[in-house]
This record gives C-alpha cells, structure tokens and sequence, in this order.
C-alpha cells in the first residue's frame, strides 16, 4: 500500500518534471532520432521520389527527362496491357484470399480444440512453412508441376500421357496458396483462441441450429481475424511476382511482373511509367484494405 | 410418470445424435486437417528427398548420393553469394536492432507531439507490399547518385552497401513491434525500486531495464536476421552488378533449369531457417 502511493505520487513528479527539465527532451530525441532519420531517409524519401517521377517523362535510352506529364497514368488506365495486369492481379488475389479463407478456417478451429501440448505442437507446424524462404517454397512446386516433374513421372509410370501444368494460372494459385497459407491460420487461430466456445451450447439452446450458430455467433465473433488474415494474404498476394514468374511463365502476368520489367528488362526501361502504377497499386490497395475492414466491422455489430 | 421417461428417452436419444454428429464433424475436421498437414508438408520433403537423388532431372528416385551437395561446395558463385547474404544479414541486423530497440523506448516511454505520426512511420514498412518499397529504393539510389555525382564527380554504385540500407529500413519496423511487446509487459515499480535505492539512471537502465527486455531484443533480432537471410525481391532491386546474394543466385538458377543442385542448397536454407525459428521458439519460451 505505502508502497504504491510513493511510487504513484514519484510517478506524478516524474511527469511534471519532464514537462520541466530540458534534458528529458533530449533524451528522447536521442532515443527517437537514428529510427527518425533512417526511415524518414529510407522509406519516405523514396516514395517521394517515385511520386515525382510518375510525373515526370521517360527518355529514350532509359533516362527520365524533366518535363511534367500526366501521360504514364494515362497510359495506364487506357492500355489494355496495363488495365489487365491490375484485374488480373486483384482477381487472382481474391481467388487466392478466399480459397486459404476456406481452408485455414476448419483448419484454425482444428487446433485450436486440441488439448494444450497438441495445440501448440500443431501451430508451431504451421509456422515453419511461414518462417521459410519463399523463393524454396515456390521452386518447391516446381519440382512438382514442371513437365519432367514429380506428377508427371507417376503419370508416365501408370502409362498416362504427361500434363502441361506448370505455365498456368492453376500453377500459380497453388503457389500462392501454399505460400499464404499460414498468414491466414494464425490471425484466426488468434481470434478463435479467445473465442468462447460455450456461446455455441448457448445458441442452440436458445433454438439455432449449427450453421446459424456457426453464421450467427462464432463467425462475427471472430471476424478480426479474418479479417486481418485477408489482409495479410491479399496484399503480398496481388504484389507478388516470384510466384507467377516462375510457376506462371510469362503466361500469367500480374501486377508485379509489369513492375519488375519497366524497371530492369525492358528495352528502354520506364521509370516514370512504373512509379506511376506502383503508386496506384498502392493506393488501390489502401483503398480494397480500408473498405474490407468497414465491411468486416459492419458485420461485426 | 410414463410421459416422464419417455420425454427422458427423447431428450437422451437427441443428446446421443447430437453427440454423434459432434463426431462425424470432429472426423471430418481431423481429415480436412491432416490433408492441410500433407498439403503444407509434402512439398518440402520432396524436395528434400529430391536433393539425394542420382537423377539430374531431379524428379525420380533412382539412387541415393551426397554429390550434389559436394558440388555445391565447388560452385564459388553461390559461395560468394552466400557469403554476402551472411554479411549483410549480420551488418542489417545488429544496426535494426539497436536502432530499432531505442525508437521502441522513446514510442513506449515517452508520450511527444509526433507519436501517432511516428507509429505510422514504422507500420508502414511491414503494410505496403515489398515490391513498392523496393522500386522506391531502387529509384531513390539512382535518383541520389545522380545528384552526389553532379556535386562531387564521383560515381557511385549499387552495391552491398545499398542492399545493407535497404534491409534495415524494412527491419527497423519488425524489430520495434516485437520489443514494445516486451516493454509493454514490464513492471515499472522495479526501476522505480531501483532508484529509490540509489540507482542513478543509467544503473537503472543497464542493471534492471535492460537484462528485463533482453529476450525481446533477442526475439527481435532473430526476427531481422531471418527476413534479411531470406529476402529476395528488396535485395534482387538494390543490388548492383556483380554483388549477387543467395536468393537471387538461386532464382536466377532456378530460371534455367530444375537440378537437384537447386534442391541441395534450398535444403540447406530450410534447415537454416528451421533452426533459426527453433532459436526463437527457445528464447521465447525463456521468457516465460
């Protein structure tokens, strides 16, 4: 008791005084300026310089010349290559959020009603796929697909004719899939961890049945997790380009593969162009994130 | 009385189907599960199976052998790569993680005009997709090379040096998430009892604040070390000619045909990481 009055009445000084002494204030500018300077040099600097060059004019060799323009976003809303690559992408990210959503959920619930030790031996195996190299796991599925491949030497050994599978959008969903995966366990595992899983005996004995109980009380329950696994498997999904590059060919291009080519394989590159749709990518982005979560909230009540 | 029982044997008959169909729905749940275990699994074990296989194409057992591992050990690009990859992986990692640490105590201890903006700052870099930051990067090197040459006359390259900057931004963010976690969870009264007794407030620092969010330091540092080892697309746009890191030798192997040299050396990064996450698990576990 006299314990906690003395250090709640320091507590009081304490707060006093840093409004008084100066050095405090230094002290936290110490402490706050290497972080400060590294990401305000680092990270917001250079998106201000992609927003000065989406303005700017593409040169012939690759150079950028200083002429204001308004013509790289106008090429990307009217050519059919650029306007493509974004439904492509945003569909092929919904396509992707909600086929883990609908097998990470059962999945989530599954862990999450094992006794204590199981529990954690269970998530700790979805977590090491999530911990290792992206780029070994999409070549994982390349020894799978490829067309010498793991699927097509059983086919052959059972006398079937070999399958073009990789190069296809379904080559690239597995990928995608199985790469974003544990994105989307965890966050939900999270929510129906606190979940109160006594809610359920109380709907039906107020008279729902299982899918309305499921629908009406553990669903909204756990609606941030979902949410929040949608985001984290949406966005790294549509700005990807590893997966659909080396499981997708040339055949599948989203989002990112654009990118990657304006800036470093094409004949000339385009800067100006490609910090153009890198912006609008990010803000389409911003915008289907902000608008899932209105949604999910809405639910929520 | 007869009503009476046999309204108990209705209840007990619904009470046995419901308990039934909680079975069939645990069954079902089990299926989906190991299904989801396999679906996780079965790729990464062939493709570990596949890095001993005597068949060049690397999709058959024909035999078991090592000698894609021996070749590995001759290819010095993917030596040198490797290295490379440790170097910055260790540079990036001890700066984010000081760095990273002290903006967690300002953020944590101090309430300043600037914070929600601050915050801001540091969850952007883990939000927006990795390939926006990484073109930014590459744009704003080009862009500041461009005018240093104009003012100094040197050149300047992309190089290691870019590749180490760059992993730090994105780390910085990690690393303050995961220490603010152990700040949150401390009990102040212990720094103001070391006071009272004397300590002055580096002591308190050093000999109470500090061995307290150890283990969250540590965490937070695995946590940079792993996204620095295993990241490709930031390394792959700030890198300049000639530095190549592991992922990016990988990819650019992995381009021109499946070998079981590729699976090799994927095997070896698994076990890495594997032993890293394991690390983590450990010191976490310390804590508790």
């Amino acid at each position: 008791m006299a314990i906690e009055s003395i250090s709640a009445r320091r507590r009081r000084e304490n707060g006093l005084l840093r409004l008084l002494r100066r050095s405090d204030a230094a002290r936290l500018w110490s402490l706050l300026f290497p972080g400060l300077f590294w990401l305000t040099v680092f990270f917001a600097l250079p998106l201000v310089v992609i927003l000065l060059y989406s303005f700017l004019t593409p040169g012939p060799t690759g150079d950028v010349i200083w002429r204001f323009t308004l013509d790289n976003y106008w090429t990307l809303f009217t050519k059919d290559l650029y306007v493509n690559a974004y439904l492509r992408s945003l569909w092929i990210g919904v396509v992707t959020t909600v086929i883990c959503l609908l097998i990470g959920y059962p999945l989530a619930l599954y862990i999450v009603q094992r006794s204590p030790r199981w529990r954690n031996l269970l998530l700790f195996l979805v977590l090491i796929p999530f911990w290792t190299n992206f780029l070994v796991r999409t070549y994982a599925w390349m020894i799978i697909l490829s067309n010498t491949g793991v699927i097509n030497s059983v086919l052959q050994a059972l006398g079937l004719a070999r399958q073009t599978l990789l190069n296809t959008t379904g080559a690239v969903l597995a990928g995608l899939i199985y790469g974003e995966l544990p994105f989307m366990v965890l966050p939900i595992y999270a929510s129906l961890d606190r979940f109160d899983f006594t809610l359920l005996e109380a709907a039906s004995d107020l008279g729902a049945d299982r899918a309305r109980a499921f629908l009406r009380v553990m669903l909204p329950l756990t609606m941030p997790g979902v949410a929040a696994g949608s985001v984290l498997v949406f966005i790294p999904t549509v700005g990807q380009f590893v997966v659909s590059d080396l499981l997708g060919g040339a055949k599948v291009d989203m989002l990112g593969n654009l990118l990657q080519r304006l800036f470093t394989r094409s004949n000339p590159p385009n800067w100006p162009l490609g910090s153009a749709m890198a912006l609008i990518f990010m803000l389409v982005l911003t915008v289907a994130v902000l608008f899932y979560f209105r949604v999910t909230t809405e639910e929520d009540r | 009385m007869i009503e009476a029982t046999s309204q108990a044997q209705s209840r007990h008959r619904a009470l046995r189907a419901d308990v039934r169909r909680r079975n069939w729905r645990d069954i079902a749940l089990g299926i989906h599960s190991g299904l989801m275990y396999f679906f996780l699994y079965a790729p990464i074990v062939i493709l570990v199976l596949f890095s001993f296989t005597t068949d060049s194409f690397g999709a058959r057992m024909t035999g078991f052998t090592f000698s894609w591992y021996g070749k590995l050990l001759q290819d010095e690009r993917l030596i040198g790569a490797a290295w490379n990859t440790l170097k910055v992986a260790f540079i990036s990692t001890v700066i984010s993680t000081i760095i990273g640490t002290l903006t967690a105590l300002a953020i944590e201890r101090y309430r300043f005009r600037g914070r929600t903006g601050m915050d801001a700052l540091l969850y952007l870099p883990i939000v927006i997709p990795e390939i926006v930051m990484a073109l930014a990067l590459l744009a704003f090197f080009a862009f500041s090379f461009g005018v240093l040459q104009k003012i100094t006359g040197a050149q300047f390259k992309m190089s290691l040096t870019t590749v180490i900057i760059a992993h730090i931004a994105f780390s910085i963010s990690f690393v303050v998430v995961v220490v603010r976690a152990s700040l949150k969870g401390f009990d102040r009264r212990l720094e103001e009892a070391a006071q009272d007794l004397g300590a002055n407030e580096w002591q308190t620092f050093w000999r109470v604040t500090f061995p307290l969010i150890l283990p969250g330091i540590i965490g937070g540092a695995l946590l940079a070390f792993t996204i620095s080892l295993d990241d490709f697309v930031i390394s792959f746009f700030t890198t300049g000619p000639g530095t190549s890191l592991l992922p990016i030798e990988v990819y650019s192997q992995v381009k021109r045909a499946v070998t079981p040299k590729i699976n090799a050396i994927s095997t070896l990064m698994l076990v890495i990481s594997m032993t890293l996450v394991g690390l983590s698990q450990f010191v976490q576990r310390q804590r508790r």
